[in-house]
C-alpha cells in the first residue's frame, strides 16, 4: 500500500520542470493577489488555482500558503473571515482590499519590467523549453 | 473512516504543540487537509494513502510552525524566550548567569556608594554614574545569553564607554542643573544601549525593535513587583530589628543599593525565562488602566479648556505633563504589544485613540503657554530638556492619533502604527543622547 504511495509520489514529480524556489517565493504574493482579485477564496482554492495556472510547473509546500495570506493580511492587502462553506466545513475566506489592489498593480509593473528585460536579452522572443510540462 | 479520523486527530495533536501556531491557524489547516484528503479519495485513493499524501503537500510541521512564527514575530519573542528549556543542563546554568551579573551589579554599584559616602554627602558624580554601575552587567548579561560575536561585543560596549568618558571628563558645575538632567537622561541612553546586544545586533529589524518594546514593558513590570517585595521585606526588618537596638538605617543604607542594582538584572531575567505568567499580565494591565486614564484625560482636558491655564502653573508643569505623555506613551505601546496586529479595530482601541487625543489637547494647551513663559524668561538646562522632550512626545502621539484614527476608520491597517512607534524609538535615543552629550556644554555645564 505504501509503496503504491512513494510510486505516486516520484510519479507526479517526474515531468514537473523545478521551478527555482526563490523565484517560487518572489512570485507568491503577486500571484495570491492575481487569483484574490477573481474572487474571494480560501486556501485550498486557491493552491488548487496556483496548480491549475501553473499547469502543476509550480510547487508550493502548502502550509507555507498560510503565513504568506497573515501577512498579506497584516499588511492590510487582504481581509480575512470565517465563514460555513457550502459543503459545511467552516472556512476562512480571504477577499482582496484597494490597498491590495494598489499593490498588485505594482507587482505587475515590476513582473513586466522583468520579463521584457529578459525578453529582449533573449533576442526579442520566449524561447521554446526543450522540456516542457506534460 | 474511524482510523482516518484517529490519524486527523494525531496530526492535529502535534499542530497544536507548536508554538507559532494558534488554534485558528491549526483549525484552518485541518481544513485545507480535508479538503486534501477529499479530492484525493474522490480522485479513487484509498483514505489511508490519501492522508499521507495530504499530510506530505503540506509540508513538514516544524517547517510550516516556523514560518509561521516568523510572521508572527509576537509569538516568536515568546519562542525565543521560551527556547532551550527542557534541557536540563541549559536550565542550571540559565539561573546561575544571571544571578552572577546581577551580584556583581550589586557590588559594583555598593561599592561606588561606599566610596562617594551616598546619602551622607551627596557626591554629583554618584548620581551621574549611576547607570553605568548597573546597566553595563545588563547589557552584558544579554551578549553572553545571544552569543555575540567579537565585534558585536565592541560595538555593544561602545557607547558605555563613550558616555563613561564624556560623564566624568566633562566639567560639570557641582550641584549645577545640567549634573541633574545627565543623571536623569544617562539611565535611558544606556536603555537604548541594551537593546543591541538584547537584539544581538539587528537593530534595523522593525519585528526585533518590538520585541525590545515588548521586553521594556515586561522589564517594567518585574521590577516594580520586585520593589515591592523589597519595600515589604525592608519595612518589616525595621519594624522587628527597631525594637532591639539594632540601627536600621544603616542596614537600608546597605541593603537598599543593592537590591535596586541586582533587580534590575534579575527583572530581565524573569522576562526571558517566566514569560508566560506576564504574557497574561500585560493586556489585563492595559485593559484596566486604558479606560481609567482615557475618563481622566476628557475631564481634565475639559476643565483646562473651560476654565483656562490662567497663573495656575508654574515651571513644573511642563515636568508633570511630559510624565503624563510619557504614561499614555506606555499605554499605547503596552496595548499595542498585546494585541494581535491583525484584528479588527475594537472598543480598546477606540478608548485609547480618546486618551491619546485628550492627552493631546491638554498638552497642546501647556505647551503654548509654556513656548510663551520661555519666550520671557529664557531658556535654561531643566526647561531645555523639558521642552524638548515633549515635542519629542507630542510629535509621537499626533501621529500615533493620526494613524490610529484612519485604522479606526477602517482605512488603514494596524501596522502602520506599529512601524512609526518601533521606527520612533530612535528619536528618542536621539533625544536623550542629546541631553546628555550636548546640553552640559551648550549651558557651560552650569
Amino acid at each position: 500500500m505504501y509503496l503504491v504511495v512513494i510510486c505516486l509520489l516520484l510519479l507526479a514529480k517526474e515531468g514537473w520542470l523545478d521551478i527555482d524556489k526563490d523565484l517560487v517565493a518572489a512570485s507568491a504574493t503577486p500571484l495570491v493577489l492575481t487569483i484574490l482579485e477573481e474572487g474571494e477564496s480560501y486556501g485550498y482554492a486557491i493552491l488548487k488555482r496556483v496548480r491549475e495556472l501553473s499547469n502543476g510547473e509550480m510547487e508550493w509546500t502548502d502550509g507555507m500558503l498560510y503565513p504568506l495570506l497573515h501577512r498579506l493580511h497584516r499588511l492590510g492587502l487582504v481581509t480575512h473571515d470565517w465563514r460555513l462553506s457550502p459543503e459545511g466545513r467552516r472556512r476562512r475566506y480571504y477577499a482582496i482590499t484597494d490597498e491590495g489592489r494598489a499593490a498588485l498593480e505594482e507587482h505587475k509593473r515590476q513582473w513586466v519590467a522583468v520579463a521584457r528585460t529578459l525578453r529582449d536579452a533573449w533576442g526579442g522572443a520566449l524561447p521554446t523549453l526543450a522540456s516542457g510540462s506534460p | 473512516m474511524d482510523q482516518l479520523e484517529l490519524e486527523i486527530a494525531e496530526w492535529r495533536a502535534h499542530l497544536e504543540r507548536s508554538p507559532g501556531l494558534n488554534g485558528r491557524d491549526v483549525e484552518e489547516l485541518e481544513m485545507h487537509l480535508r479538503d486534501q484528503i477529499d479530492d484525493l479519495v474522490a480522485a479513487g485513493l484509498a483514505a489511508d494513502e490519501a492522508f499521507i499524501i495530504a499530510v506530505k503537500r503540506l509540508g513538514s510541521i516544524d517547517e510550516v510552525s516556523q514560518e509561521f512564527a516568523r510572521e508572527h514575530s509576537g509569538r516568536l519573542w515568546k519562542q525565543l524566550v521560551l527556547s532551550g528549556e527542557g534541557d536540563p543542563q541549559a536550565t542550571s546554568h540559565r539561573w546561575l548567569e544571571p544571578l552572577l551579573f546581577a551580584v556583581a551589579a550589586a557590588v559594583v554599584t555598593q561599592g561606588a556608594r561606599l566610596a562617594a559616602g551616598f546619602p551622607d554627602d551627596q557626591e554629583s558624580w554618584f548620581l551621574r554614574n549611576a547607570a553605568l554601575f548597573v546597566l553595563p552587567f545588563l547589557a552584558g548579561y544579554f551578549a553572553r545569553r545571544r552569543g555575540l560575536a567579537t565585534s558585536q561585543w565592541l560595538v555593544a560596549v561602545a557607547p558605555f564607554a563613550v558616555s563613561a568618558l564624556l560623564v566624568n571628563l566633562y566639567p560639570f558645575v557641582e550641584d549645577g542643573s545640567t549634573t541633574f538632567l545627565v543623571a536623569a537622561h544617562l539611565p535611558a541612553v544606556l536603555w537604548f544601549a541594551v537593546a543591541y546586544p538584547y537584539m544581538s545586533g539587528t537593530l534595523r529589524s522593525h519585528e526585533r525593535r518590538m520585541d525590545f518594546v515588548r521586553f521594556t514593558g515586561e522589564w517594567f513590570i518585574y521590577f516594580a513587583l520586585l520593589a515591592l517585595g523589597g519595600g515589604v521585606l525592608m519595612g518589616i526588618t525595621v519594624a522587628i530589628l527597631t525594637p532591639a537596638g539594632v540601627d536600621a538605617e544603616a542596614i537600608m543604607e546597605w541593603v537598599l543599593p543593592m537590591g535596586a542594582a541586582g533587580a534590575v538584572i534579575v527583572a530581565a531575567w524573569l522576562v526571558e525565562s517566566k514569560q508566560r505568567v506576564i504574557e497574561n499580565m500585560a493586556p489585563v494591565l492595559t485593559m484596566v488602566f486604558t479606560p481609567l486614564f482615557a475618563v481622566m484625560l476628557v475631564i481634565a482636558a475639559i476643565v483646562y479648556a473651560a476654565t483656562g491655564l490662567g497663573g495656575a502653573f508654574d515651571r513644573e508643569l511642563l515636568g508633570v505633563f511630559d510624565l503624563l505623555m510619557v504614561v499614555v506613551l506606555g499605554l499605547v505601546l503596552y496595548g499595542m504589544s498585546a494585541r494581535d496586529p491583525g484584528q479588527q479595530p475594537g472598543w480598546m482601541d477606540r478608548i485609547q485613540f480618546v486618551a491619546v487625543v485628550a492627552a493631546l489637547a491638554l498638552d497642546l494647551m501647556v505647551l503654548g503657554a509654556m513656548i510663551v513663559r520661555i519666550g520671557d524668561l529664557g531658556f535654561t538646562p531643566n526647561r531645555t530638556a523639558a521642552l524638548g522632550l515633549n515635542i519629542v512626545l507630542l510629535v509621537n502621539l499626533v501621529v500615533t492619533a493620526w494613524l490610529s484614527g484612519r485604522f479606526l476608520a477602517r482605512r488603514g491597517t494596524f501596522h502602520p502604527i506599529e512601524r512609526w512607534q518601533t521606527g520612533y524609538l530612535a528619536v528618542f535615543a536621539l533625544w536623550a543622547a542629546t541631553v546628555v552629550v550636548v546640553l552640559p556644554p551648550l549651558f557651560s555645564f552650569a
